[in-house]
């Protein structure tokens, strides 16, 4: 479960200070499919940083699963990464000229789980994206768009996360093959994931079950869609 | 992260970029193969410097006439030039002076010898029956000279290889022969066998006679020009060395040891001078080959800073899904580490050719020691941590979003 109450996050320069979040609060219970939806500029990006823990706030708390991670240093801010947060990022992230099984257990080496069952686990999730299990050995680099980000999905399912975090999964993608992995959120989502996509176009958040509507740092609207 | 995970993502990294990592190694290759084949160089002439003199015999003190001296001159001529010691004088020592096993006085001057129309100039050294005790010779065929032809003026030669090849032939009979040393007949009664060497100091190159009948016939005055003395062991060189000088002092009535017409010099004393003159050629080729080793050194920094600036992606990436600094410290610094140590394993094995090349074309005799093996690795591995250790901490450093977004 994820509680963020009031959280703002200030960004300073030499003689700017920008504020990029403005008392955000809400909530998002396990299991939930969340859209989190703004033009740029609207501090979504800094907010999925934020739920990431790949930064901390300025003010403001940040309960996931109980524990506060506004508070963490930057080794347990990694602990909260490997243990409870998947990424897909809209640029895929693989490691080009590495072997499609290697790259979806790549996070499973920094957690010292045994080779064996790497494999075991990451062809488990790769069967879970829906990519072809003639693929699994092929390099990343030589798969399509489409591909490349059901790799990377499984790469976030590996260490069974609290929370899949999808930065634009659909952005590099034509809209037929966004369709599909859109698709498979769902699917992930109806076998019991939670998952926050963060998205600025309204085709895509309307696939999420709710909405929550941001610009320039605040939310600007709540909205259930089923 | 474990150690065989460790070793699979440096065995990927490095594989992905196989010519700039061999030519990274190439420059530590080429490092520690040029340090290891100049030490052994340089270790290797000690050695062969060090194997000579211990070859003109064991625990040996020498006496040399000291430079010749007027009164109230300042003008020295060279050392060993004065004639200042004489046959008395060795026989003082012998009968005055503890410890000591074997003297041998000689004298010896250069002259032209002749033999059936061929005719070389060389040195001729008369001197005593334990000569070869003393210095180290042994003699191939027949005798050296005995204390009966010392007594009777016999005028035989014992002669060295080069002066047989020189005056007979290669390897040609020569025992029996007679030889003109300066306008008087010598008998040949034995060859020395050959201690090899070349130049100025061939040990081959020499004829010997009886120093009586040299001091008689030849140079027709009592001197000598070298006392050699062998100690009873190493541990009595000092004080042999110590007792002669005052015996010859109190014998030549000098009080001031700095005014001394002769110089008492040990084995240990050449050896010691040697040993200086290579050890500072050694530092001196080491120091070359060290530079070429740090412009190796710099190339490993130069390929991590370009390969962290390539993967700051990845590096983004490898800290979202939960590596910790440390994680990412370490893979780049073992990086590193392994293309310097890699290159260690290869130079030693390249210096260790050259050094043998060296020795089998150049005729310069090479000693690779394995503690100069062992440095090379110490220092590759240092390298590779010294040059390594700024881009591991620039990648580690990353902020994670900022890597993440960075094209």
């Amino acid at each position: 479960m994820i509680e963020i109450s009031d959280i703002t996050k200030l960004y300073k320069n030499e003689n700017v200070e920008f504020l990029a979040l403005k008392n955000v609060s809400f909530k998002i219970n396990d299991g939930e499919f969340v859209a989190i939806m703004g033009p740029s500029g609207s501090g979504k990006s800094t907010l999925m940083h934020i739920l990431g823990a790949l930064d901390t706030p300025t003010s403001g708390r940040y309960l996931l699963d109980g524990q506060d991670v506004a508070l963490l240093t930057e080794d347990e801010l990694a602990d909260i990464r490997k243990n409870k947060i998947g990424f897909v990022f809209q640029s895929f992230n693989l490691l080009p000229r590495a072997s499609v099984i290697r790259n979806v257990y790549l996070p499973l080496v920094y957690s010292g789980v045994s080779k064996e069952e790497r494999v075991r686990i990451a062809e488990e999730k790769l069967s879970a994206t829906g990519l072809p299990e003639t693929h699994f050995h092929h390099l990343s680099n030589q798969l399509s768009g489409g591909q490349m980000q059901r790799v990377a999905i499984a790469r976030a399912l590996i260490n069974n996360p609290s929370l899949i975090l999808a930065d634009e999964p659909t952005g590099n993608l034509d809209t037929k093959t966004g369709d599909l992995i859109l698709e498979t959120f769902k699917k992930l989502n109806d076998a019991g994931h939670t998952i926050v996509l963060i998205t600025h176009e309204p085709e895509v958040a309307r696939h999420a079950k709710r909405i929550i509507h941001i610009r320039d740092g605040s939310i600007l609207k709540d909205e259930i869609l089923r | 992260m474990a150690i065989f995970d460790l070793l699979e993502e440096i065995y990927f990294a490095l594989s992905a970029n196989k010519i700039r990592s061999f030519l990274t190694v190439l420059g530590i290759v080429i490092g520690i193969g040029s340090v290891i084949a100049m030490v052994s160089i340089g270790q290797g002439a000690q050695g062969s410097i060090q194997s000579s003199i211990q070859s003109i015999g064991s625990n040996l003190v020498i006496v040399t006439p000291g430079a010749q001296r007027g009164v109230g001159v300042q003008v020295s001529a060279g050392r060993g030039s004065a004639q200042t010691l004489t046959q008395a004088d060795a026989d003082a020592i012998q009968k005055e002076i503890s410890s000591i096993k074997q003297i041998a006085p000689e004298l010896t001057r250069r002259y032209q010898i002749t033999a059936k129309g061929q005719n070389t100039n060389t040195s001729i050294t008369g001197t005593t029956p334990a000569y070869p005790e003393v210095r180290n010779i042994a003699v191939g065929e027949g005798s050296f000279i005995d204390a009966q032809q010392m007594a009777s003026y016999s005028k035989v030669a014992v002669i060295g290889p080069t002066v047989r090849d020189d005056l007979f032939g290669q390897g040609a009979e020569a025992l029996g022969q007679s030889i003109k040393i300066n306008g008087v007949i010598f008998k040949i009664v034995g060859i020395t066998q050959a201690k090899g060497g070349s130049g100025f100091n061939n040990p081959d190159d020499i004829v010997y006679v009886p120093l009586t009948t040299a001091q008689r016939f030849l140079a027709g005055d009592a001197y000598v020009t070298t006392i050699s003395i062998e100690a009873q062991d190493q541990s009595s060189m000092a004080s042999v060395q110590q007792q002669i000088t005052i015996l010859l002092l109190e014998r030549h009535k000098i009080s001031d040891p700095a005014a001394a017409d002769f110089g008492v010099l040990t084995q240990a004393d050449i050896v010691a001078t040697a040993s200086t003159v290579t050890s500072t050629f050694t530092i001196l080729l080491a120091s070359i080959a060290g530079i070429s080793l740090l412009v190796g050194g710099i190339g490993i920094m130069n390929m991590m800073l370009t390969t962290v600036t390539e993967r700051t992606r990845e590096i983004g990436l490898r800290k979202a899904i939960g590596a910790k600094k440390r994680d990412i410290n370490l893979q780049f610094l073992m990086e590193a580490i392994t293309l310097t140590f890699l290159g260690g394993m290869i130079g030693v094995g390249l210096g260790w050719l050259l050094a043998y090349l060296v020795s089998l074309f150049a005729g310069i005799a090479t000693s690779v020691s394995w503690s100069s093996v062992f440095l090379a690795f110490g220092v590759s591995a240092a390298i590779g941590v010294v040059f390594g250790y700024y881009p591991a901490r620039r990648a580690s450093q990353l902020n994670p979003i900022e890597a993440l977004r960075y094209e």
